[in-house]
């Protein structure tokens, strides 16, 4: 079935850009404000929603050739790997710890390891989140 | 502070998620599923030997002491289990090997095996209850993947009733847990206990109790076992036999640690009503047993029973009963492993479960007849073999404790179990043999060295059982003295 | 506000209850996720409604809400989110291989 959506596909070309731009700034944001990486997760999953509705399962497969269900996986294991990390200083297990250092082009930065266990929150939400609409939407 | 605690819960958690990522690769994910097992196994046993040393081991993730923060404990009791739980899963996914199917292998057969044994393990080592609930769904939801696994026609029909009821006891669960965070302010365990201690269990702490009971005792199959024959006997033998062997003993450990260490100041409401309960679940779950002429319902049937001898220690709620309980509950694992795994072999020769279309297996199978023949001695209690310590001492307990009535009841319960069992090894081995060597529907190859491991474990539980009297009963005094337990965790001098 | 929270909880249970006991399978589903709400609701009333900053202490006076039932509940959240979707896919499942969504026609009594 041919199907004429000229205008969303349209619009979702731009507004994805769009979106992920948010999802990176809520990402960022969690450290001190509200944000963080479930949600800048969740908000990278609709943009990818998006894409999925504007076109159809497999052209956005043949663009973004990736197994979901690996990014969840990758997801999580660095979750838990920078957790593990704080194994190796000796100290209890997801202890965290932040610093402040001088980078060139932002000048004074805090780094937080936070933020790596982050990371992997929101790619296990993405996964997740993409495995779960497309095993919903139909025979994928 | 020990990090070591983490690890029973991190090995399996890190290779299931490593096996996600090498989903192709079977000898990888079966090889790697066996090492992570057995190290985890081995970290068991080593902490077990650092707790009988120096006490209660915890870890508060993150630096987060307790009260406040997420605490790991692992007391003797805990320990036991999570070693046991490794013996189990060890032999399960051995059998898996070459049992379950390259079509399942290859749809995350192993990692969700692995998840759910990090949930049963993280159910074991918790110490708060909001944690509990999180392990008790990670575990969960491994369990609804693996028991629709394959997607055969029974297995669905039975998943879909499996997954209604346990979200029903999850949302139950949630629910006790709002009502204890709003009267107490806490959730961790230890400072519960501390809590309830000092204001006194009134009738409302004790109707949210009961709440906690409803709740366990769905996942445990106490009494509200109804859900359980169906589901248990839809999957295939190795899935079977772990949930037979775990999932219902993550309730009971459950029930053991809220009615020890939290809510023990009114026995004569709470523990009188799980007497009562477990009674009713050996009565009925004996009457079930004996009516069924199918392997793998009668096989269902006797978890249940189990479950309520297991649970009438605690009723009784005296040390001698209590140890009693859990000499049953971490032979119960074993055997019950067995059993199901012997079961499922069984079927996979004769390609039925009906006990009324085999006869006379013991000519060509006399390894596995042999076999199946300790396996229900040690089921209903026979001096020698693994049950026969924790029957003693759990009616020992009852009698002393003038619970005549479930005494009764236990020994009762005994004798179905005897019979059900006999009846699939008089109908199954002697007679006369259908099935020659080359018309049987499946081999046994592979399968009998998982269930010559668990029988050799049970029959050195059996005859070792001067061994571990000083880990059992350490671990029922545990239980039987909060203060040990509080004191550890919130580290209160 | 703790007694309008209350009604609404009741409500959203009653309706729960009302569509858990329904033949419909997807109906069946709604009941849960309606319940689980319900529960999700009860444990921030529970955990006391109050208005009040953020819990990042700064060191200034001020009253702050209590972290934790909202941590459950974005715990609980998640958790209930997965089973949901879990759910929803075993029984578009089944629908395909059993052929019904009627929970009367899968008792299963037939091949037994």
């Amino acid at each position: 079935m041919k199907s004429n959506d000229v205008i969303l596909q349209t619009v979702t070309k731009i507004v994805t850009f769009i979106i992920l731009t948010f999802a990176i700034y809520l990402f960022l944001a969690g450290h001190h404000e509200p944000g963080g990486g479930f949600i800048g997760g969740l908000v990278i999953t609709s943009a990818l929603t998006l894409l999925y509705l504007a076109f159809d399962i497999e052209t956005v497969r043949e663009g973004l050739p990736v197994d979901f269900k690996v990014v969840a996986a990758i997801g999580v294991f660095i979750a838990v790997a920078t957790g593990m990390g704080s194994l190796l200083f000796d100290q209890p297990f997801l202890s965290q710890t932040f610093g402040y250092f001088n980078l060139p082009i932002f000048g004074k930065t805090e780094l937080a390891t936070a933020v790596l266990f982050d990371l992997g929150v929101a790619l296990a939400v993405v996964g997740t989140g993409v495995t779960i609409i497309l095993s919903i939407s139909g025979d994928a | 502070m020990n990090n070591l605690v983490i690890l029973p819960l991190l090995i399996p958690l890190l290779t299931g998620i490593f096996l996600v990522i090498f989903r192709q690769n079977i000898l990888l994910q079966r090889w790697l599923s066996i090492v992570a097992i057995f190290s985890t196994g081995g970290v068991a046993a080593y902490l077990l030997q650092m707790v009988a040393d120096d006490g209660i081991q915890t870890l508060a993730i993150g630096g987060w002491e307790a009260p406040f923060g997420i605490v790991l404990v692992i007391d003797m009791f805990s320990g036991l289990l999570i070693l046991t739980t490794s013996i189990v899963s060890f032999s399960c996914i051995l059998f898996a090997f070459n049992s379950i199917g390259l079509e399942r292998e290859q749809f995350y057969f192993y990692p969700f095996m692995l998840f759910l044994i990090t949930g049963v393990n993280g159910s074991f080592l918790t110490g708060d209850l909001f944690n509990l609930f999180v392990c008790f769904e990670v575990m969960l939801i491994s369990s609804y993947v693996l028991i629709s696994l394959g997607g055969t026609k029974v297995q669905l029909r039975e998943s879909i009733k499996y997954v209604v009821i346990n979200i029903m006891s999850s949302t139950m669960f949630l629910l006790g847990i709002a009502y204890l965070y709003a009267i107490t302010g806490t959730l961790n365990m230890a400072h519960l206990s501390v809590r309830i201690a000092e204001v006194g269990q009134q009738g409302l702490l004790t109707t949210v109790a009961i709440l906690f009971l409803v709740v366990f005792s769905l996942k445990a199959a106490l009494f509200l076992y109804f859900w359980l024959p169906g589901s248990y006997a839809a999957p295939p033998t190795a899935i079977g036999a772990i949930f037979g062997a775990l999932l219902t003993k993550v309730g009971i450990y459950a029930l053991f640690r809220m009615f020890t260490l939290v809510f023990y100041h009114q026995p004569e409401i709470t523990h009188l009503l799980l007497g009562v309960m477990a009674a009713l679940t050996m009565l009925l779950g004996g009457i079930g047993a004996v009516s069924q002429w199918d392997i793998r319902k009668i096989i269902a049937y006797n978890v249940i029973i189990a479950v309520g001898f297991i649970v009438s220690g605690l009723a009784v709620f005296t040390s001698t009963a209590v140890a009693g309980g859990i000499y049953y509950l971490l032979h119960d694992m074993i055997v019950k492993a067995l059993l199901f795994l012997l079961g499922g072999t069984i079927i996979g020769i004769v390609g039925t479960s009906k006990l009324k279309e085999m006869s006379g297996l013991i000519r060509n199978h006399p390894l596995l007849g042999w076999m199946f023949f300790i396996t229900v001695l040690a089921l209903a209690g026979i001096p020698p073999l693994s049950g026969f310590i924790g029957k003693v001492l759990v009616i020992k307990g009852t009698l002393e404790a003038e619970f005549y009535w479930l005494a009764v009841i236990g020994l009762l319960s005994s004798l179905m179990v005897l019979y059900s069992v006999m009846k699939i090894f008089v109908n199954g081995f002697w007679g006369e043999t259908y099935l020659s060597k080359e018309q049987e529907k499946g081999t046994t190859s592979g399968l009998l060295f998982p269930c010559i491991l668990l029988t050799l474990v049970s029959i050195g539980f059996g005859l070792g059982v001067e061994g571990i009297t000083f880990y059992v009963d350490q671990a029922a005094n545990g239980l039987m003295n909060p203060d040990i337990y509080i004191k550890a965790v919130l580290k209160s001098p | 506000m703790e007694t309008l929270m209350a009604l609404l909880i009741g409500v959203l249970f009653t309706v729960g209850v009302f569509l858990l006991l329904s033949k419909n399978l997807l109906k069946i589903i709604l009941g849960t996720s309606i319940l689980a709400h319900g529960t999700h609701l009860l444990i921030i009333t529970m955990g006391g409604l109050k208005k009040g900053m953020p819990p990042i202490i700064r060191g200034e006076h001020v009253s702050y809400t209590d972290p934790l039932p909202q941590a459950l509940i974005l715990t609980a959240i998640v958790i209930n989110f997965a089973v949901t979707a879990f759910f929803l896919v075993l029984a578009y499942r089944s629908y395909q291989e059993l052929g019904t969504d009627n929970i009367d026609k899968l008792r299963g009594i037939a091949d037994e």
